[in-house]
């Protein structure tokens, strides 16, 4: 099968820091790739670069093996790449509505928001992820931190993204809750969307994905299938950076001797 | 026996908000017309009727209109995290600018040199601001310093147009803008339009609703809020055409510049609740990361909203100097600490992403009205001063109160 994206040789510095450096990774439709680290290993660094929130310093991405420029989140969201932010990114102070089609309101035909519309559209989505909401007319900060969660997620749904990245998703779910974002992640992956997840917890990513890859300080150290491998291999990999086949990623031993 | 008392008046409170909630009504807006309502009747008592007479309320409304005319663009600049210190600077300029054009550029008195001048005005107010909002959103260089540079430059550079003489007089035509009135009949047919308006959208949104299978408030309660609308229109044409002509029974109706902020009001809740602009202002002063997240230009954004500003600074310097009949260069001095005073007053929050159009309004209608009442009472300036920002400060000791009460 063709890979809908591919990421070369990915590059980022803050300053001093090497926050991504030299990472690569490949999307199939209706696959879900588990991407993990340590904290500060560069994994919301990197798929940012993806969703158009920061610019890469070097490397390459393709889209349908094409070369794609994606230089504001805009430019990935015209590519069909939704983006659900660890920090959620949601304006605490609008409405669910409001959050939900920021940035990419419906307008009336002369120009003026159709609230009513993306109310309801608002209805349809949340109904998919949280029956029992209801707090549509209450600006986000009033929900929990599941129903945030929600909102961030309805917000990648409603525009049928061909390319899902989740960093975190379910970090402030309760276990019912979480349940519902793997049948929707696995719903997401029938319907031949590409997803990249960004999880710490093991057993959730075991579960879920097809792919596993996994990041130390910045740098890429294994990426396999997740059938050939299991939890204290990727936790090895995730703590020293040690490999299934023993070796060491690139400048992670320099890096303990140091 | 305390404590039921207690339990009682708590209940009543949760009540009252679930009540507010089930028709949809904004609790602190009602609140704060109820404070104004205080204040009125207040004043009215201790000035021996002299407060709520039609030509006292007519001065009022003259007073008002352009802190609250200004006091709707800065709710936009606050609630997108900036702040204006420049208006009263800036508009003191624009005056100036104005009247130098009628007196030296434009032929004096000709035709068109009235709607000339303003144009340039409003132009150059425009641009004024959207230099300070350019200076701000690409450079990154704070607000509060980059107005701050304004307040001090703007009169300056007015100083410079006259070398500091007042240009005076001005334009007739122009000073309409400034101490005319439309008269009785027209005023009743601005209310009646207004209401008509109102009708036309509330039965619009609420067909719209329908549509989509939404719950709608009941019609009896639509019904009443837009007969209370109604009376309160009427009340307001009612008073303005009440304060007749000098010897002659013939009503003066609703002031130019009242009219033209009733205008700009309407605009601007057009623009704060109906447009991309306006939510965006909202989303970015709520979350900037989740605007920038979300693709939005927010550097376009910020300077689109201090464009805003300078052009409604242009209208209010059109009212303040056609009102002199003259254009002084210590015209709007402080008047930016009145503007944002007001907007705060109506609830706007200094954090960013709270505030709302009339909130504005009618917290510059409480200030007027207390300046206004304490003037009658025969107050001096030193101790008005003094609770005025008693009153600042209480107001938004309150909405903090309010604001956690809420959660
Ligand atoms: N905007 C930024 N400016 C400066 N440094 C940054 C910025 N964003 C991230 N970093 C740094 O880059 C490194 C990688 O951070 P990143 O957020 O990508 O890690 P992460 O793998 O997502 O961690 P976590 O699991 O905690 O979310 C860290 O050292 C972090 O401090
Ligand atoms: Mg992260």
């Amino acid at each position: 099968m063709e890979p809908i994206v591919e990421m070369k040789n990915v590059y980022k510095r803050f300053g001093g820091i090497h926050a991504v450096d030299d990472m690569s990774l490949d999307m199939y439709p209706g696959e879900v790739v588990g991407l993990l680290g340590h904290n500060g290993a560069g994994k919301s660094t990197f798929i940012k670069m993806l969703s158009g929130a920061y610019s890469m310093d070097a490397g390459e991405i393709f889209v349908d093996r094409k070369p794609a420029q994606i230089s504001n989140p805009i430019d990935a969201k015209d590519l069909g790449i939704e983006t659900i932010y660890q920090t959620l990114a949601l304006a605490d102070n609008l409405d669910t509505a409001a959050n939900i089609f920021f940035g990419r309101e419906i307008l009336t035909p002369w120009r003026a928001l159709d609230e009513a519309a993306m109310e309801h559209a608002a209805i349809q989505v949340m109904r998919r992820l949280n029956p029992a909401f209801s707090k549509f007319h209450d600006p986000v900060r009033n929900l929990s931190g599941g129903q945030r969660q929600s909102v961030a997620i309805a917000r990648a749904l409603q525009f049928n993204a061909r390319i899902i990245i989740m960093d975190e998703p379910t970090a402030a779910l309760g276990p019912q809750e979480t349940q519902m974002v793997a049948d929707l992640i696995r719903a997401l992956k029938r319907e031949g969307i590409a997803l990249v997840m960004i999880s710490h917890d093991l057993h959730d990513v075991f579960d879920l994905s097809d792919r596993i890859s996994v990041m130390k300080n910045g740098r890429h150290v294994w990426t396999g299938s997740t059938e050939e491998t299991d939890k204290d291999e990727v936790l090895q990999m995730i703590i020293l950076g040690k490999r299934p086949d023993g070796s060491y990623a690139p400048g992670i031993l320099a890096d303990e001797n140091a | 026996m305390e404590h039921s008392g207690k339990a009682d008046r708590k209940s009543f409170g949760a009540r009252y908000q679930a009540l507010a909630n089930t028709l949809q009504l904004d609790t602190r807006l009602i609140a704060m017309l109820g404070a104004v309502i205080c204040i009125w009747l207040f004043f009215d008592v201790f000035s021996g009727g002299l407060f709520l007479s039609p030509r006292n309320l007519w001065n009022l409304s003259v007073q008002t209109s352009v802190t609250a005319l200004l006091a709707t663009g800065m709710v936009l600049i606050i609630v997108s995290r900036n702040i204006d210190l420049s208006v009263g600077s800036l508009l003191a300029f624009l005056g100036i600018l104005g009247g130098f054009a009628q007196t030296e550029l434009l032929p004096l008195e000709g035709t068109h040199t009235w709607w000339l001048s303003i144009l340039l005005m409003v132009i150059v107010g425009c641009l004024a601001g959207a230099l300070q909002g350019w200076l701000i959103a690409a450079f990154t260089i704070p607000a509060f310093v980059v107005t701050l540079g304004g307040l001090m430059f703007w009169r300056g550079a007015g100083w410079l147009f006259t070398q500091g003489r007042t240009v005076t007089p001005l334009d007739t035509t122009y000073s309409d803008y400034g101490s005319g009135f439309i008269g009785e009949t027209y005023s009743w047919i601005v209310g009646v339009v207004g209401f008509v308006c109102l009708v036309a959208i509330s039965f619009w949104k609420r067909r719209r609703r329908m549509s989509l299978d939404f719950e709608v408030k009941p019609i009896a309660v639509e019904v009443a809020i837009l007969a209370i609308s109604a009376v309160l229109i009427a009340a307001f044409v009612w008073t303005m055409n009440s304060y007749d002509l000098p010897r002659s029974e013939i009503g003066r109706g609703i002031p130019a510049p009242v009219l033209i902020t009733i205008i700009v009001v309407c605009v601007m809740i057009y623009i704060a609740n109906m447009t991309r602009f306006g939510r965006y202002i909202y989303g970015f002063g709520g979350n900037p990361e989740a605007a920038e997240l979300s693709g939005i230009n927010t550097r376009h954004v910020v300077i689109l909203s201090f464009m805003l500003i300078g052009g409604l600074t242009a209208i209010g310097a059109v009212i303040s100097t056609a009102r002199l009949n003259a254009a002084p260069l210590s015209i709007g001095q402080l008047l930016e600490l009145q503007v944002i005073a007001a907007a705060v007053i109506g609830g706007t929050s200094l954090s960013g992403g709270i505030g709302t159009i009339l909130g504005a309004l009618i917290g510059a209608v409480l200030m007027q009205s207390l300046q206004n009442g304490m003037v009658l009472l025969g107050v001096q300036s030193a101790p008005q001063q003094m609770i005025m920002a008693g009153v600042l400060i209480f107001a938004v000791w309150f909405d903090v109160i309010y604001q956690k009460r809420r959660r």
